[in-house]
């Protein structure tokens, strides 16, 4: 079985996150056996290949887990196509990318761009998305990069396309180009009103046309592109016809089931299958230390499992309760503190100085669609159906673990019932593939609650020790920071600060972790942020004023500002323990700030969250309503990380493993949400999963402060409610 | 162990030949290729398996289909009419109430059971109702406002 281990690498300086697991080998993609087959797959037309810039096969995407730069060998570039579009003779326009819809709404807003570019109706086109025979390579759906680089790559697709189509119509009617318009899906002679629509123009042609660049319609021009368009495949879902990879059925497809270790770590030491043999239509399969089961259904699948007996040999690990010292106990490159340095020296000037340690405990990303997938193998050549952030990836995987080449193998992701960073692995792909092989039917696995609580990686958990020197005025003058564990993103301080010293220490990670949501800036924001709130408060100045003396960055002092006068900064408090906290950043080309009010129960405790404003600026937006619907979304989900939500363990087990006992947002916890968006029409867009979480933790936390006066700097901060004295 | 041979789902009768023990959830996807209800949690914890038992909603992971035989079964499959959508489906594409998706079925029969008994419910109505239904996208202020606006119709008589 493949098994995935975390990798170690050092990586002391920010802000590139060090990746987190043994990468596979990505492949190359061949361009030539695309142009000799593409007409015969897609039949007649146009077809435009946008062929990646250099600078795009590196860089960001090498900071998530599984990310890491595409192997292209010396001939890498030419062969880079990062989208393609066809438009058939039928006039229908198919778009071809390696993304993957996991919530997001990419589905919806790649359309858009298309559209806008193409001068088409959104109902003109398809998007064929994330199947690994059919769409170009693409290193994964992660680090905010679908918006950023996507979007553009298919905007030069479509306007070449809408370019090409205007040379067809020139051609075939001897007509003057200039005299051309394209709209609504038609090209039409502005003098004799002449028209045809795409399938006309196409009909008979074979054309492929490939871009490196094109002319784009600028934002403040844009129609299509920049309007609240509904989800595309909607319908779908609301009707409950939507085949998520678990839904996928197949002819004379099996169940599947694996037996999982007794711990982390534990080896199988003896196996008794006779009462498991003998059920009715079940296979016991294994494989080392990997044992399945298949039969003819789930309820069959899960007592035949029940029914094997199973030895393990365990080993005795660290536990949840003494995870952040072990955490600091393991780094591997703390340095040594008392060696001199210039930020020592700025230290001891300083005129206050403030130190204190935050911590960040492991959590799950829970996405409400367990790991699952569906497995065929057919002459040798493997197709599985699986929800994954990484398909491309999770094909090299499979390749790997069964010792084929990557062209046996087919990777299919229909739209997903969410990630957040955590679907970047292909383990269900795997487990049914075996059991696939091994029955010689298709198997269909899908991960129970448990499973999927235990057996997915989590959020580093994480130690950050900050200290700050500061003037009488307010003026900050030295800063130290100090991650343990947790990562690099965000860590950076956009505060203005003459000596600072931020480092990121590896440590030895007691549990499996990876990529999630906003990767450590959650963590890094929640620490920053908090601790900036505590100077303040020692300094008897305002929180936002304080912040903005500092600060200097226009775009995150615009969205700092406009949540506060949206929110109402600095009025009086509706009622006796009620607080407001406010906090910012920046990550991954988006600005954030949120102001928090909170309320808290006397004498329970209990915390609730009564009104979040949050202000997102990522260049121009391309669709209000779905950002809005992602800051939304992150704020909830972001409440979940900031009071409640923490992985318990224990000699390698997870202790919590049920949402009865792992306490996800749920409706009587969300606030009134208002979102207010700033539109940069002059910037180009950026990337919105995942940076609007980063802000909500610490102005709950703030918020607690200024409503009882006290300071959490724990992640969860208040599971069981605040303690108060 | 009984064999259950016939269930009413969605008003008509579909044979079947399951394990009266078997849960429902799996009975439906896995024996009846009706896939729109979904696996959650298969611990009563989350509503994404979320059907209608004679009118209640009720979570079909932790329902033994033994339990069940005879009586109304209602899915997210039987909510659409001859292309007409129910108005809580309706509101739920108007209000964008969705991310992934996943969740929306149980959500969308939660939703329907509680409006079925009240169509003008307040804020706290819904909360009290859905509480068990988790959506991890976070898009719980948009299915409120997805029930209320729904609510609104069936008052002015839209089905
Ligand atoms: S799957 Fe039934 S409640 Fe979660
Ligand atoms: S929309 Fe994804 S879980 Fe609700």
């Amino acid at each position: 079985m493949s098994k995935l281990q975390p990798s170690i690498t050092a990586s002391q300086r920010p802000p590139i996150e060090p990746e987190r697991y043994e990468l596979y080998a990505p492949p190359t993609y061949q361009f030539t056996l695309v142009r000799r087959d593409f007409f015969k797959v897609l039949g007649g037309g146009l077809v435009v290949l946008c062929l990646l810039p250099d600078t795009l096969t590196q860089g960001a995407e090498a900071q998530e887990s599984g990310g890491g730069r595409r192997r292209g060998g010396g001939n890498a570039a030419p062969q880079d196509i990062g989208a393609w579009l066809h438009i058939g003779e039928d006039g229908q326009v198919t778009v071809y990318t390696g993304k993957v819809e996991v919530g997001q709404n990419i589905r919806t807003s790649l359309t858009q761009v298309v559209a806008e570019e193409l001068h088409a109706p959104v109902s003109l086109i398809t998007m064929v998305m994330a199947d690994t025979d059919v769409t170009p390579y693409d290193m994964g759906t992660f680090g905010s990069r679908t918006t950023p680089t996507m979007s553009p790559q298919l905007r030069k697709a479509a306007a070449a396309a809408r370019e090409a189509l205007l040379d067809l119509a020139a051609q075939q009617w001897q007509v003057e180009r200039s005299l051309l318009v394209v709209s609504n899906g038609k090209v039409t002679h502005s003098g004799t009103q002449q028209t045809a629509n795409f399938g006309q123009l196409t009909k008979g042609q074979q054309l492929v046309k490939t871009i490196e660049a094109a002319d784009l319609t600028p934002a403040d021009h844009w129609k299509v592109a920049g309007q609240s368009v509904p989800k595309v495949d909607g319908r779908s879902i609301v009707t409950g016809k939507h085949q998520f990879a678990a839904d996928v059925q197949r002819p004379g497809m099996l169940y599947g089931k694996v037996l999982r270790p007794a711990a982390f770590n534990a080896t199988l030491s003896s196996l008794d299958t006779k009462q498991a043999d003998t059920m009715a239509g079940v296979k016991v399969v294994r494989d080392g230390d990997f044992v399945g089961v298949t039969a003819p259904n789930s309820d069959v699948a899960e007592n035949a499992i029940d029914a094997l007996k199973a030895d393990w040999k365990t080993t005795s690990q660290p536990s949840s309760a003494e995870l952040f010292d072990y955490l600091k106990k393991t780094a591997k490159d703390a340095g040594n503190p008392a060696a001199p340095s210039p930020i020592a020296d700025a230290f001891s000037g300083a005129e206050k100085k403030l130190e204190a340690t935050y911590t960040v405990a492991y959590i799950a990303h829970a996405p409400l669609e367990p790991r699952a997938a569906v497995a065929e193998w057919s002459d040798g050549k493997l197709t599985v159906w699986t929800g994954t952030q990484r398909p491309f990836g999770v094909r090299g995987e499979l390749a790997n673990a069964f010792g084929i080449p990557e062209s046996q193998v087919r990777v299919i992701v229909p739209d997903t019932g969410s990630g957040y960073g955590g679907k970047h692995t292909g383990e269900a792909a795997v487990e049914a593939a075996r059991l696939a092989k091994a029955v010689g039917k298709p198997v269909k696995l899908v991960w129970t609650r448990e499973e999927e609580f235990t057996w997915a990686y989590f959020r580093p958990a994480g130690v950050i020790d900050v200290t700050s020197g500061v003037s009488h005025d307010g003026t900050l003058t030295a800063w130290e920071f100090h991650n343990y564990n947790s990562g690099g993103s965000g860590i950076e301080t956009p505060y203005e600060v003459p000596h600072k010293k931020i480092e990121f220490h590896q440590t030895q990670a007691p549990l499996r972790q990876g990529s999630y949501r906003g990767l450590a800036a959650t963590a890094n924001h929640f620490a920053r942020e908090s601790h900036m709130d505590e100077l303040a408060h020692t300094l008897n100045l305002d929180p936002l004023e304080f912040r903005l003396k500092n600060l200097k960055d226009a775009r995150l002092r615009a969205v700092l500002e406009a949540a506060a006068s949206r929110f109402g900064w600095g009025k009086t408090k509706p009622a006796a323990n009620h607080g407001f906290g406010i906090a910012g950043g920046n990550e991954k080309g988006g600005y954030v700030a949120t102001c928090a009010e909170v309320a808290i129960d006397r004498p329970s405790g209990r915390v609730k969250v009564v009104r979040a404003v949050t202000t997102f600026e990522c260049g121009a937006v391309i669709n209000p309503d779905h950002l809005k619907n992602q800051v939304e979304g992150a704020t909830m989900m972001g409440i979940g990380g900031a009071l409640t939500e923490a992985i318990e363990f224990a000699d390698g087990k997870i202790t919590n493993p049920h949402f009865a006992r792992y306490r996800v947002p749920r409706f009587a916890d969300a606030p009134t949400i208002e979102v207010v968006l700033l539109d940069r029409k002059d910037l180009p867009p950026a990337g919105a999963g995942e940076t609007p979480i980063v802000a909500i933790a610490p102005a709950i936390g703030n918020a607690i402060f200024d409503a009882v006066g006290v300071r959490l700097r724990s992640l969860p901060m208040a599971p069981k409610g605040v303690k108060l004295t | 162990m009984s064999t259950i041979k016939q269930l009413h789902i969605n008003g008509e009768k579909r044979t079947v030949a399951a394990d009266s023990e078997r849960s429902l959830l799996h009975v439906l996807r896995e024996d009846l290729g009706m896939t729109g209800s979904k696996y959650g949690c298969g611990e009563g914890q989350c509503g994404a398996c979320t059907v209608l038992i004679n009118g209640q909603q009720t979570r079909s992971c932790i329902t033994a289909v033994g339990d069940v035989a005879g009586k109304q079964i209602t899915t997210i499959e039987g909510l659409e009419h001859n292309g007409h959508l129910h108005p809580l489906q309706e509101a739920f594409l108007e209000t964008g109430a969705m991310q992934c998706g996943y969740c929306t079925a149980g959500m969308i029969m939660s939703g329907v059971a509680l409006l079925n008994k009240n169509n003008n419910p307040t804020q706290q109505d819904i909360v009290t109702s859905m509480q068990g239904n988790v959506c991890r996208c976070g898009t719980y202020t948009r299915i409120m406002a997805a029930v209320q606006q729904a609510g609104k119709q069936m008052q002015k008589g839209v089905k």
